[in-house]
């Protein structure tokens, strides 16, 4: 039982995690129609930055706060760069810019940081663990994340709710040509949820490192998990890209803890062990499979 | 009295809180032209991407040449003989005027899964489609590609598309539009010429083409047909005048 | 025949063209002569992987659909021969034609649920598909998992003996011209046409009677099969199957090279995937040159370059050889 609601908690810290990295890329696909692949190199120059900031400054907590605007800053010039040239043309275009985009930040990371990957260390005051519930210890630190992680949520929520950004935000999802004729300076519009989406990015990076590492790529297969899940929450939708991480957590992390020993069952110790990491996997793709099915704009997507 | 070709029957369709579509009931009949008109966002599109199959309607039925049609396709409401043309001139820009006619009529030539021979030198394909292009009066612009095309010239080409099936069923959604004056005559010369040989559904907001060539008219307001009978009773029924052609043709 | 042929030298496409066909032709002699075994090797490569190409090329190209997800059938393909090579099935009679059916077996069942789809959506579901196999071999003890799996060499008795540089060299040329023909042929029949339709303006074709989403999914299957006859030829010629065959980036990978060849024509993808590997061939050392151990990081390079293709040069590589004459 105590194992499970453990269990439970860590599919809920990966899905917030999930979500600040799904969260930005909703955004830029809902406001600017745009594919960013190179979303999940912002993810991995958090993580990089912060690691570098710690090792200046010679405490975590500075070191991150630190890299958040200096994620932001990379974010906005991207978008000056490249992003902003991109908002007109088609995927396909928009596919093969930012997929250059990765191999270009991959490369610069290898040759600025080295190959081997690096370890950011759990803060000394997070490094305990805190007890969820009388007799049931849970690390402090992963204990941070999921709170971080639903106050940046909660900020989002109230953002996109109740603020004059969030009103333009949502206006925009549902119909881009509306906010340009309100006589909203659209490009600074853009630059700032650009930037907004690269500071989630960054920070689901750093969060991140002490509980993975910091290594060339990272971002790459956490990227895909991420399109995964704002297709299943329906593109341009915060709350579809909540609901969906929180629903992508729990399989991937519940698969992972439970299915090992559901194959042991039937198959040995060591194909059951390899098998699960793929299946759990492998599911979550299923899940999709079955949402676009049912919805093919996806749960909380735009009808067309 | 001929059965009519195709019906609506209490056709509703509505967006959130916006009834679109309140509980419309029109026919055509063959060979008549029956012309649908109506201010501005009187729903006159959501009706007919409903009757082509774009849009489903919440309640109501559609029948077209005997048959229940409502759930079916778009591309098998074609295949019976609905054919439509576009508002907005939807061609294939990047192929030559001959191509856009010949593909038209592949769409009815049977299934296209043949994978080898050459569609260019397809007798099949090359003979109808220069026929349907002389049709029209596009047949000294064959090779041009289609984005070369005058806008009066790429409606015609349009047309032509819509008319390569022989279908029973024409709908025309404002064929007119965007037509200079000497173009629309044209085009109103031409659909007259048709007339008889097939039926149409027209929607046109010029006035002057509705009453030359409707045999009966439909007046959509606020997604209700308020009004539907020849064109001398439309002129005459008050309430038309009162809602709708009161400032447009008095 | 003799006479089209030197007519169409006079133009920079047929020049071009048939100057390729010659290297091709030349290179096992000229790799012998040199002894540059290599430049065999990474010319069987590219051979390779412009069948994949025109593959992808025929739905990418003609049909309009960014499939982010072509190289799972290099995966598919690949596996096939290697888990039935693994189980004792030897013989290439047997082993291509399965691998090439499940591979258009894949391809069905992702493009009937995939094709559903529009724009993104599409772009993001072929992606996911996709990993789902990669991680699915991954998980697959017996085969290597992540590591991969020593393969032998398909089988064809009294026919070829691919273990034969040389041979193979010139069975995956042979079976890339089949494609090409194919491809040619595809793109200008009646099949090829509503494809190209579709990807005009998918409404009118609908509006029109096409049965849209029918015609997409069989065009979806004919390039996973493709793809899956490149996926047999990757694994015979490194004798070794791995996941790393359909990483997502090989996907990205294919893409470039349809895009910076030259979409929806010909030999566009066969441009894009000699100009591919010739750049990486070409910035190692130029940027060695540069500064000793620069050449290693040549996808700093590479990857702005990739922005600058998609932002500046429509049409590819093909787009410089002039305009095509119908």
């Amino acid at each position: 039982m105590d194992y499970l609601l453990i269990q439970m908690l860590n599919g809920v810290q990966l899905g917030l995690l999930m979500f600040l990295l799904a969260a930005g890329l909703t955004l830029t696909f809902g406001i600017m129609d745009l594919v960013n692949l190179a979303h999940g190199s912002l993810y991995m120059m958090g993580a990089y930055l912060a690691w570098t900031l710690i090792g200046w400054t010679d405490s975590f907590v500075w070191g991150a706060l630190l890299a958040l605007p200096a994620t932001f800053l990379l974010g906005v010039i991207v978008e000056a760069v490249v992003m902003r040239r991109l908002y007109a043309r088609d995927h396909l275009d928009q596919v093969l810019a930012t997929f250059g985009l990765i191999l270009f930040f991959n490369e610069l990371v290898r040759a600025v940081w080295g190959p081997a990957g690096k370890s950011i260390a759990v803060p000394l005051f997070l490094s305990h663990t805190v007890e969820i519930l009388p007799g049931v210890p849970y690390p402090a630190y992963r204990f941070a994340i999921i709170v971080v992680g639903a106050l940046v949520a909660l900020f989002l929520a109230w953002l996109v709710a109740r603020t004059r950004l969030g009103m333009l935000i949502r206006a925009g999802a549902s119909n881009r040509r509306m906010i340009a004729a309100l006589g909203v300076n659209i490009e600074l519009l853009f630059s700032l949820v650009f930037g907004l989406g690269a500071v989630f990015a960054g920070l689901a990076g750093l969060m991140a490192a002490p509980i993975s590492s910091v290594k060339i790529g990272m971002g790459d297969d956490i990227l895909i998990l991420a399109f995964v899940i704002i297709v299943i929450g329906g593109i341009g939708s915060i709350k579809g890209a909540f609901v969906a991480a929180m629903v992508v957590g729990q399989i991937d992390i519940v698969g992972r803890a439970f299915l090992p020993d559901l194959l042991k069952t039937f198959m040995s110790t060591a194909t059951a062990s390899s098998a699960a990491p793929a299946i759990s996997q492998v599911l979550v793709y299923i899940v999709m499979a079955g949402v676009l099915v049912w919805r093919p704009t996806g749960l909380f997507g735009q009808r067309t | 009295m001929t059965e009519p070709l195709l019906t609506t029957r209490r056709l509703v369709k509505r967006f959130g809180g916006l009834l679109a579509t309140d509980s419309v009931s029109i026919d055509v009949r063959p060979g008549e032209i029956h012309a649908l008109i109506g201010p501005n966002g009187a729903g006159k599109t959501t009706l007919v991407s409903q009757i082509t199959g774009n849009l489903a309607p919440d309640s109501g039925a559609i029948h077209f040449a005997g048959r229940d049609i409502t759930r079916l396709p778009t591309h098998a409401r074609v295949q019976l003989g609905l054919a439509r043309s576009f508002q907005i001139t939807s061609v294939f820009r990047e192929f030559t005027a001959i191509q856009n006619v010949a593909i038209a009529i592949l769409a009815h030539a049977g299934h296209s899964f043949r994978f080898l021979g050459d569609v260019r030198k397809d007798r099949a394909l090359r003979d109808p489609a220069w026929h349907g292009l002389a049709a029209v009066g596009l047949d000294q612009r064959g090779g041009v590609l289609a984005s070369a095309l005058s806008h009066g010239e790429q409606r015609q080409l349009e047309i032509a598309m819509a008319l390569a099936g022989d279908p029973k069923l024409l709908l025309l959604d404002e064929p007119m539009a965007g037509m200079g004056a000497e173009e629309s005559q044209a085009m109103i010369g031409f659909l007259r010429a048709l007339k008889g040989k097939r039926a149409m559904l027209l929607i046109e907001h010029d006035m002057d083409a509705v009453f030359q060539l409707a045999d009966r008219i439909t007046v959509l307001v606020y997604g209700r047909a308020i009004a539907s009978g020849t064109p001398e009773e439309i002129r005459a029924n008050p309430e038309v005048r009162q809602a709708y052609l009161g400032e447009e043709v008095a | 025949m003799m006479g089209s042929l030197l007519a169409s030298l006079r133009t920079p496409r047929g020049f071009v063209t048939v100057m390729l066909l010659l290297v091709f032709v030349v290179l096992p002699a000229l790799t012998e002569a040199f002894d540059e075994r290599y430049l065999l090797s990474v010319g069987t490569r590219i051979v390779i992987w412009s069948i994949a190409a025109v593959s992808l090329n025929m739905i990418l190209g003609y049909g309009g659909l960014v499939s982010f997800g072509h190289a799972v059938f290099f995966g598919i393909g690949g596996y096939a021969v290697g888990i039935l090579s693994a189980s004792g099935v030897q013989s290439g009679w047997l082993q291509w034609p399965v691998a090439i059916a499940a591979s258009a077996l894949w391809a069905a069942i992702v493009g009937a649920l995939s094709l559903r789809t529009r724009g993104v959506y599409f772009i993001m579901i072929t992606l996911a598909f996709a990993q789902l196999v990669y991680y699915v071999s991954a998980g697959l003890a017996a085969y290597g998992g992540d590591d991969g799996l020593n393969i032998s060499r398909s089988r064809f008795p009294d026919l070829i003996d691919l273990r034969d540089k040389a041979s193979f060299y010139w069975l995956c040329l042979f079976l890339l011209c089949a494609t090409l023909w194919f491809c040619s042929r595809f793109a200008n029949s009646r099949f090829g046409a509503v494809l190209r339709g579709t990807k005009s303006n998918e409404l009118r074709m609908t509006a029109l009677g096409f049965p849209v989403f029918r015609y997409r999914l069989v065009g979806f299957v004919i390039a996973g099969a493709f793809g899956g006859l490149a996926g047999v030829l990757l694994a015979n010629e490194g004798a070794y199957i791995s996941p790393a065959m359909m990483s997502w980036v090989k996907s990205g990978d294919l893409i470039v090279m349809v895009v910076l060849g030259g979409m929806g024509t010909l030999f566009g993808p066969i441009y894009g995937a000699i100009a591919f590997f010739a750049l990486e061939e070409s910035l190692k050392p130029l940027m060695d040159l540069g500064h000793k151990g620069w050449g290693e990081y040549w996808q700093i390079v590479f990857g702005p370059m990739l922005v600058l293709v998609a932002l500046y040069a429509k049409g590819g590589i093909d787009s410089l050889l002039g305009r095509h004459h119908d």
